[in-house]
């Protein structure tokens, strides 16, 4: 009965969700555009899959993966875990938190994998690119900037630099690399910084970045807490555009070497 | 396959870092059935609902040859779906609480609400505007990373000027704002519309809502600040 009460509420919100962009699309159907959806019960069906699917996967979430998230980013963060307990503990030293980034990058990754949003971005450039961007291979690529980013990210709440400079240097770098890249995956690029960071890596995500910050001596939740998000969002703008860049090279090598091959062979 | 990576990553430090066993482990298995079942729906969810939805607007929205209608839409589409976002709302009480907490606003319970109240809306309004530069962009086929790189640069510009206590959370709305549902949605209409007009690439063109989505909110939320807090 627990279980079925939680199903309800959960339902209800997600309906709520969704409850003013099916407003939209009906409104604009019927009033604007004045035409019926073609294959309407299929489509019906699928949404009534995806309102079911998500409220089956946010339960999922709430009973076995957020509470074991956050306590480990608590338990992780816990002063006594990192430099034993009972010893007095007054600065930070960033070199004392190995566990801290090792576990933020860990966890960033598993966490992109498992982002629905993501699923449905590759699902799409995949069928846009007629397969040549894999999907798996797309959504591997982000999951590695996620969690390069939100290591990072850790280390500034540690070491308490400011936020500003890494968002600088990490958009220099955008900017740089967008000149280099190959034009088709420049917008895919922008866009995964946007979709990792939804239901299953908000919550975690930020419960690792408030713990520190209540933690790591000189901190103050209210202005270090925050920004964990933004480097998430961030990251896998620079390893999408790196993968491109890397797949373009690669395929230029290849030709080129198979030209050589072929010139030899004549 | 989906969840195989978070259940590594727990397992391991659990066993070899942290050193205690899991706690409530039926409910945890439980649970990933849940969101392994749950995810599976989605993915077909996705294929025969959403995405439909999606090119079957462009498409339409497209042919009538009505601009305003289309942009209509798209405001539309950015703003419902994200006034709405819970992890928006959370975030938004938050960061009430923390400028009542700096003193920058009355902490009465009224200018709480009217604080949060505000920045959401703010953030609805910027992600609104974010879906109708991002389909202009589509019409017009202006390269994205003139748009994005200026959009950089007018952050970068704006963070001397906002209010420190306003950052973090400005930086954080550009990625809380994109919803689970909005995704798929705003990727179909996108690439629905780049597929239909002539002389556009869907993968030059179609992508790239998100982007904006993400990136307009940071300049207004920091508005929002300079405004609310100068």
């Amino acid at each position: 009965m627990h279980v079925f009460g939680d199903f309800l509420a959960v339902l209800l919100t997600t309906l709520g969700d969704v409850a003013p962009i099916v407003f939209m699309i009906v409104f604009f159907q019927s009033v604007v555009l004045k035409r019926p959806i073609p294959r309407l019960k299929s489509v019906l069906i699928g949404v009534v899959n995806v309102i079911l699917g998500l409220t089956l996967f946010l339960i999922g979430l709430e009973k076995a993966l957020f509470p074991v998230g956050e306590a480990m980013a608590r338990q992780l963060s816990n002063p006594d875990f990192i430099v034993g307990i009972g010893v007095e503990y007054l600065t930070a030293d960033w070199k004392e938190y190995g566990w801290i980034y090792f576990f933020a990058a860990a966890i960033g990754f598993a966490t992109t994998i498992a982002e629905p949003s993501l699923m449905a971005v590759a699902y799409k450039a995949n069928e846009v690119s007629a397969g040549t961007i894999d999907k798996w291979g797309l959504r591997i690529v982000v999951a590695i900037g996620v969690a390069i980013g939100i290591a990072l990210g850790c280390f500034r709440i540690v070491s308490g630099t400011p936020l500003y400079l890494y968002i600088l240097g990490g958009y220099l770098v955008v900017v740089i690399q967008t000149f280099y890249a190959p034009k088709k995956i420049i917008a895919l690029a922008y866009d995964s910084g946007g979709v990792t960071t939804s239901t299953v890596t908000v919550p975690i995500v930020a419960a690792l970045g408030l713990g520190l910050a209540k933690t790591v001596p000189g901190r103050d939740p209210a202005l270090d807490g925050f920004g964990l998000i933004a480097f998430a969002s961030l990251f896998p703008i620079i390893s999408v555009l790196a993968y491109g860049q890397f797949t373009d090279w690669y395929a230029k090598n290849r030709n080129r070497s198979t030209e050589e091959e072929k010139e030899n062979g004549l | 396959m989906d969840l195989l990576p978070i259940v590594v990553v727990i397992v391991f430090f659990q066993v070899f870092v942290i050193k205690q066993p899991l706690p409530a482990l039926a409910d945890i298995l439980f649970g990933c059935v849940l969101v392994v079942v749950g995810l599976s729906l989605f993915v077909q969810g996705l294929e025969t609902g959403l995405f439909p939805i999606g090119e079957t607007l462009a498409d339409a929205l497209a042919r009538k040859g009505s601009v305003f209608w289309l942009l209509l839409f798209s405001f539309g589409l950015g703003f419902t779906t994200t006034i709405a976002e819970p992890s928006l709302i959370a975030v938004a009480d938050k960061s009430a609480d923390i400028a009542a907490a700096s003193n920058l606003i009355d902490p009465a319970p009224e200018s709480l609400s009217s604080y949060s109240n505000g920045l959401r809306l703010t953030v609805a309004v910027s992600v609104g505007m974010a879906v109708v530069i991002g389909v202009f962009r589509i019409l017009k086929g202006i390269p994205i990373h003139y748009l994005i790189i200026g959009g950089y640069c007018c952050v970068m510009a704006m963070t001397p000027f906002a209010p420190k206590e306003i950052i973090g959370i400005a930086y954080d709305a550009g990625g809380v704002t994109t919803s689970t549902v909005t995704v798929p949605l705003v990727t179909a209409l996108g690439v629905g519309l780049a597929t239909i007009i002539r002389g556009r690439n869907p993968l030059v063109d179609g992508f790239g809502l998100i982007a904006f989505a993400s990136l307009l909110p940071m300049m207004f939320v920091m508005g929002y600040g300079m405004i609310i807090f100068n």
